[in-house]
């Protein structure tokens, strides 16, 4: 299980970082799906098989596909040696972005979580073997949580009413 | 008797998965002749009939062919890319059928062998996620050739891909919202128990099979190929071993889909009107009848896409994307709600979904499809050629009359 999850996850950095180290957009692409689908093996090892399959199904299936569509569609060539300067305002950003975040979590590494949202061991195993891996999942998503869930697909029916609205000017 | 655990769960599943790709390579070697024998039958012709007994060894010939042929490798092609896109087709296709049950639970020296590769609980969403991932190989094929027809060939693949999965999938959330589970085993289960789905869920059934068709790439839909315009679309510049990778993936697309189809609304293993198939004392003879019963259906339709390919003529390409999303889509989504309504008015507390429960909903579908084919139909063929016959008959006999 430890290997599995060292496995996973060191596939996964490596991937990611091989994704913004690319020079041709197609292989960023490939990249950044390995590294999905390493993510999505680690939610599996977290006895999460409902987050798995759709990280797979939704991020690495549909969207990247569209990522890819796009690209080869502009027919982007590899970015020229000049293209992306060393230091551009948005890198640095970026990378105090990623050193903000790597401190924050060297400090909850050392952090005790409070009991009262630490699950005794075997509860989600017992949980999958009772209801199923959606049930468990769907059941407070319907009912306690039922509207934050609406709202969020309110926001993204706007969302794709917006891009249709700025995509054809004429309709 | 208890499932199998420990070590040699580890050591079954290795023979299980050895066995399982060997039983789909052969099934896809031999369906290439039955393919080429069928299109031959329909256009009234022989068809390969030279090499062994009847054309039998025509697969083998092909095959060694393949592997002989001299591998091409365009000047300006991404080769990386190039090389690794067959095998990113490849390998989901046959990754699909690792959930698909196909006969009934052996016993062994160990314990109780799933005849399944893998029992994941999250089953049929497992077979979504990785074939939604097979897209990539066409597309990447397309891409890295540095050729226009195999360009045009990857985008249509990839946007009929992503077009017909949302219609697969939602057509089969009805089926998955109707047995109560994702696991394929359970939805077998279920239909053992009550009837088989394709009659309470009927439309579900047709607009799954018409996207499998999509997904398949295969005829009427095989735009992403189409060789009278587009010479071969995403793979006309691979050659021998890599051009057969593709090959390979769109037959075992086809078994897999064949085989979800029998697992969704035919049954799975079942053996029809009977009941000591499904229940305890499991016994070799038990799962070799289960294991004929599941091929001899998913052979079928295997057989239907064949029948289908000479029969349809090719769609166009804004036919497809207007079939797909103004058609399969909204019927898809009418669909799970009227299943969803219906099983919530037909759920009595206590008491299992039967046969009553499920004959209700065959009636309801009779009227429903009645109304669906109509509107599809457009009066070609239902209320076609006899009324519009009548309708000219009629018309010159009044003017006949006066």
């Amino acid at each position: 299980m430890t290997f599995a999850f060292w496995f996973f996850a060191g596939a996964a950095i490596l991937a990611s970082f091989l994704c913004i180290t690319r020079r041709s957009p197609v292989s960023s692409a490939l990249w950044l799906i390995t590294t999905l689908f390493n993510v999505a093996a680690l939610f599996v090892l977290l006895d999460a098989h409902f987050l798995a399959a759709v990280q797979v199904l939704v991020y690495a299936g549909a969207i990247m596909v569209l990522f890819l569509f796009v690209i080869m569609l502009l027919n982007l060539g590899d970015a020229a040696p000049g293209e992306n300067p060393r230091w551009s305002p948005s890198r640095v950003v970026g990378f105090l972005a990623g050193l903000g975040l790597l401190a924050e979590l060297l400090v909850l590494r050392s952090a005790v979580p409070p009991d009262a949202i630490r699950l005794p061991p075997g509860v989600v195993a017992g949980e999958m073997a009772g209801h199923g891996a959606v049930q468990s999942l769907a059941v407070p998503l319907f009912q306690a949580y039922l509207v934050p869930f609406e709202i969020t697909s309110l926001m993204l029916l706007a969302a794709i009413v917006g891009a249709v609205v700025l995509a054809k000017r004429r309709l | 008797m208890k499932w199998v655990t420990g070590s040699a769960f580890v050591y079954l599943s290795a023979v299980k998965i050895l066995a399982v790709f060997g039983l789909l390579m052969l099934i896809i070697a031999f369906w290439t002749l039955v393919e080429r024998r069928g299109a031959a039958f329909i256009q009234n012709r022989l068809g390969p009939n030279r090499v062994g007994p009847g054309g039998l060894f025509q697969p083998v010939a092909d095959g060694l062919k393949n592997f002989f042929k001299e591998e091409t490798l365009p000047p300006f092609a991404d080769r990386a890319l190039f090389v690794l896109a067959p095998m990113m087709a490849f390998i989901p296709a046959f990754l699909t059928f690792s959930v698909v049950p196909f006969a009934s639970p052996l016993p062994t020296p160990w314990g109780l062998v799933r005849m399944q590769v893998a029992d994941l609980p999250i089953g049929f969403l497992f077979i979504l996620a990785i074939s939604s991932l097979g897209v990539y190989g066409f597309v990447l094929a397309g891409w890295s050739a540095n050729n226009k027809y195999a360009l045009l060939g990857g985008l249509r693949g990839s946007a009929q891909l992503v077009s017909y999965e949302i219609a697969m999938g939602l057509s089969a959330v009805a089926v998955l919202v109707f047995a109560g589970d994702i696991s394929l085993n359970v939805i077998v289960a279920r239909q053992q128990a009550s009837v088989w789905f394709v009659l309470p869920l009927f439309l579900a059934f047709f607009l799954f099979l018409v996207a499998a068709f999509a997904e398949t790439n295969r005829l009427p839909f095989d735009l992403p190929e189409a060789e009278s315009e587009l010479v071969a679309g995403y793979h006309t510049e691979y050659s021998a071993m890599k051009f057969a990778m593709f090959y390979l993936a769109e037959y075992s697309n086809m078994v897999t889909a064949s085989g979800l189809l029998v697992c969704l609304f035919f049954g799975g293993w079942d053996i029809p009107f009977t009941s000591w198939d499904n229940t305890a004392p499991w016994t070799v003879w038990k799962t070799l009848a289960t294991f004929v019963a599941f091929w001899a259906k998913t052979l079928f339709f295997l057989l239907l896409y064949v029948w289908v390919r000479w029969t349809v003529p090719r769609f166009r390409f804004d036919q497809l994307m207007d079939l797909g999303w103004k058609v399969l889509l909204p019927t898809a989504l009418g669909y799970v709600i009227f299943i969803a309504l219906a099983t919530w008015a037909l759920e009595v507390p206590g008491h299992e979904f039967g046969v009553r429960e499920g004959l209700i909903l065959a009636a309801a579908n009779v009227v429903l499809g009645y109304f669906f084919f109509r509107v599809l139909d457009r009066n070609r063929v239902l209320g076609g050629p006899a009324n519009r016959g009548r309708k000219l008959w009629r018309a010159s006999a009044a003017r006949r009359r006066s």
